[in-house]
């Protein structure tokens, strides 16, 4: 570069020379020009060299540090540098339920989230979420949610844990509050829900969630297919636990999961789970109360199609899961008096999602519950089943403007009850600050 | 139910596959080229998408996890662009030698000058990547600076055989320097060339060999064009007149498609990484057919 200036720059002298010189000083200047040229090409030539050599040298692995930057001024350091990822999830909702009905079951105990939604205008489900990295070692994660229940707004914690980085043969553990690993669809904020409100049979079995505080282990095998196991301890104090029995460790789990692709357009996923967990005192609906085991396993599966793997365009996704419970102990109605109770129930839903063009997307969903009928001593009590097999039938259409808003309508003809209510949903879901993660 | 579990486990890790050399999990396709060269038959390189995804759009599929759980090295780009999947999946699968920070896990947009740094950071402006564009796969100059730093990170992994990641590394370099020579020769032609591109894939490749992106046909990065900027698209493209539309084998080519029958426009499809066209089955084969379908719709 330097030597082609340098020509450019002795061109124009001797250009602006020529009228005026002999052609002899002509030659002359030319031939030291070359002088100078080869001087410098040979200079850089020793130059590059050096470059290279230096390169080379500098290849050799020393460190981990790869960006050999060149010294810049940094900026001072601010106490905020090591904040977490904040993330704030801005969820609204509006309602129509008609007849508006207080919920129930009947044949099922339930507890409070289990039902539909806040009737009319609701924030209910907005979170806020901060998670980061604690040191070399551990990730912590910590979300507030906000609840409206029966009118008035609360703010309750909905995860405080830490989770290991670093444990060798593919273990993690994780320790605190956190969302039970059981079930496929219980591991996602409400706000990833396809539909507005959870499938019947996660709410009525799992009160919509079953989050509880405890300790999780989890496993990976090294194997092609995924494949992990998990089991957890935990106090038992969430639905369909209660009361934080066995001195407050009051439930376990144990979980397994399998999935993989096939081509290169479809994935799936499916798992199997088992909750064990004691129920003391554990209120219901109209002042019944249950004290005893509960057993509940969990077959869930989820299937997902994209062209080539690329859900621009259209996508498509199937999900669906079987539930069934055993619960063994004393049922003490609102009315008084102890009776003995031990009876299955059953549940599923199966629902798709299909991307029809870029930003929209449109669903069904079928979600059911059947149960033993526990005897005409239960008569008047919210096991008493009403002869009803309770079922909701939805469908959703949303659409996203980019990956961080969408709106939502919804309608559900909701057969849980002897009446039928249908439901009407007009929601709205803001995601602020950190990048959520895409989970499978 | 314990007992059937556990029996599961075991038969899954008594199916374990022998293991095959340095295993690497990369992103991109071109990070998977780009290892193999380097690496050769010492490693085992497999690309965690294709040329037909969109790298931004991945979720954190079961394979995936699986995949990085064996992983040796992870090669990704970063600068963002795997934000929605990577952390999550670095979380999953409960590998610590791949965690970032230690010789497991590349981010090859950090060994580079990243170009188009927002001067805002919002949302309001699109799909934007606070450190830059993270699409330098497009510059040759820059696979050579990454293939280097995979060669070191190689020989730290797997350091009984330094010696052969340093004589593939030579040869790779050897070749692709040429390659860029040839390159640069044939690609002279489209020096000034004005075009439009879908999203900025290309700007290493515009700087490169000095092409002209006008405009692009998302208003903003990740968000796809309305009517509105399409017929403003239209009127910009009369008024200062291009040669070609560009977009990648997995971009959407709604937009590409109107803007091109309402100006006479010609859209070219260039392949954008490894595997986005048929003939560019390696890394010289995507510069290659890259600067040929350029040439092409330039005559």
């Amino acid at each position: 570069m330097l030597v082609r200036k340098l020509v450019l720059v002795l061109c124009a002298v001797t250009g602006s020379a020529v009228s005026a010189a002999e052609t002899s000083e002509l030659d002359l200047l030319r031939a030291e020009l070359e002088e100078i040229r080869h001087t410098y090409e040979s200079s850089i030539e020793a130059l590059e060299e050096r470059i290279r050599q230096l390169e080379s040298s500098a290849r050799a692995p020393v460190a981990v540090a790869d960006t050999a930057s060149p010294a810049v001024p940094v900026a001072q350091e601010k106490p905020s540098d090591f904040n977490p990822a904040i993330g704030v999830v801005l969820v609204g909702t509006a309602t129509d339920f008609s007849p508006d009905n207080d919920f129930a079951v009947p044949g099922f105990m339930i507890d409070e989230e289990a039902g539909p939604g806040e009737d009319g205008f609701s924030v209910g489900e907005s979170e806020l979420n901060a998670k980061v990295n604690i040191d070399d070692r551990f990730f912590g994660n910590f979300t507030l949610a906000v609840a409206d229940e029966d009118g008035s707004t609360e703010v309750e914690l909905e995860e405080a844990w830490f989770e290991t980085l670093t444990l060798p043969h593919g273990l993690q553990l994780r320790g605190g509050r956190f969302f039970s690993g059981i079930g496929y669809r219980n591991q996602f904020h409400r706000h990833a829900d396809d539909f507005v409100d959870r499938p019947l049979p996660y709410r009525v079995f799992m009160n919509g969630q079953y989050i509880d505080d405890g300790v999780q282990v989890r496993w990976l095998a090294p194997t092609e297919q995924y494949l992990e196991f998990g089991a957890e301890w935990l106090r038992g104090a969430g639905f369909p636990a209660g009361g934080a029995g066995r001195d407050g460790k009051g439930a376990w789990s144990l979980f397994a999961r399998s999935g993989g692709d096939i081509g290169s357009s479809h994935s799936w996923q499916a798992g199997l789970s088992w909750l064990s967990a004691r129920a003391e005192g554990r209120e219901s609906g109209n002042g019944d109360s249950f004290d005893g085991d509960v057993g509940l396993a969990l077959l869930d599966g989820v299937w997902k199609w994209a062209p080539n793997g690329n859900p621009s365009s259209n996508n498509l996704k199937l999900e669906g899961g079987l539930f069934w419970q055993n619960q063994d102990g004393l049922f003490t109605p609102g009315g008084g008096g102890v009776l003995a109770y031990d009876d299955d129930q059953h549940g599923g839903y199966l629902e798709g999602i299909y991307q029809f063009k870029p930003h929209w997307r449109a669903g069904v969903r079928y979600a059911w519950l059947d149960t033993d009928d526990p005897g005409a001593a239960f008569s008047g009590t919210s096991l008493d089943t009403l002869g009803v097999s309770p079922k909701i039938y939805s469908v959703t259409l949303d659409w996203s403007h980019s990956e961080f808003s969408r709106l939502r309508l919804q309608y559900s003809r909701d057969e849980s009850n002897i009446d039928a209510v249908d439901r009407w949903y007009l929601q709205y879901l803001m995601s602020l600050g950190a990048h959520g993660a895409h989970r499978f | 139910m314990f007992r059937i579990l556990l029996l599961l486990g075991i038969t899954m890790v008594a199916a374990l596959p022998a293991a095959a050399g340095v295993s690497v999990f990369a992103c991109e396709p071109e990070w998977a080229a780009l290892a193999q060269e380097v690496g050769g038959d010492l490693i085992d390189a497999k690309s965690a998408t294709t040329a037909q995804q969109d790298p931004h759009k991945i979720q954190a599929r079961p394979s995936l996890i699986a995949r990085m759980r064996k992983a040796d090295l992870v090669i990704c780009t970063g600068a963002g662009l795997e934000a929605g999947w990577l952390p999550l999946l670095l979380r999953r699968a409960n590998n610590p030698s791949v965690q970032p920070g230690k010789a497991g896990y590349l981010e090859a947009a950090t060994t580079v000058a990243l170009l188009d740094r927002p001067r805002r950071l919002d949302r309001a402006e699109g799909d934007v990547h606070a450190k830059g564009n993270p699409h330098i796969q497009t510059s040759p100059h820059n696979l050579t600076v990454v293939a280097k730093v995979i060669a070191d990170r190689l020989s730290m992994i797997d350091p009984e055989n330094v010696s052969r990641y340093q004589a593939n590394l030579d040869d790779f370099l050897s070749r692709w320097q040429s390659a860029i020579e040839r390159w640069e020769q044939t690609a002279k032609p489209l020096r000034g060339m004005k075009v439009v591109a879908q999203h900025s894939s290309w700007v290493y490749l515009n700087q490169w060999l000095g092409l002209e992106q006008m405009a692009t046909i998302e208003p903003k990065p990740g968000v796809p064009p309305g009517s509105g900027h399409l017929a403003r698209l239209v009127d910009q493209m009369q008024q200062q007149p291009v040669q070609v539309i560009i977009r990648a084998a997995y971009q959407d080519d709604a937009g590409a498609e109107w803007l091109s029958d309402r100006t006479d426009i010609p859209v070219v499809v260039l392949p954008f990484t490894v595997g986005g066209s048929e003939v560019t089955t390696d890394l010289f084969g995507l510069f290659d057919d890259t600067i040929q379908k350029l040439l092409a719709s330039a005559r």
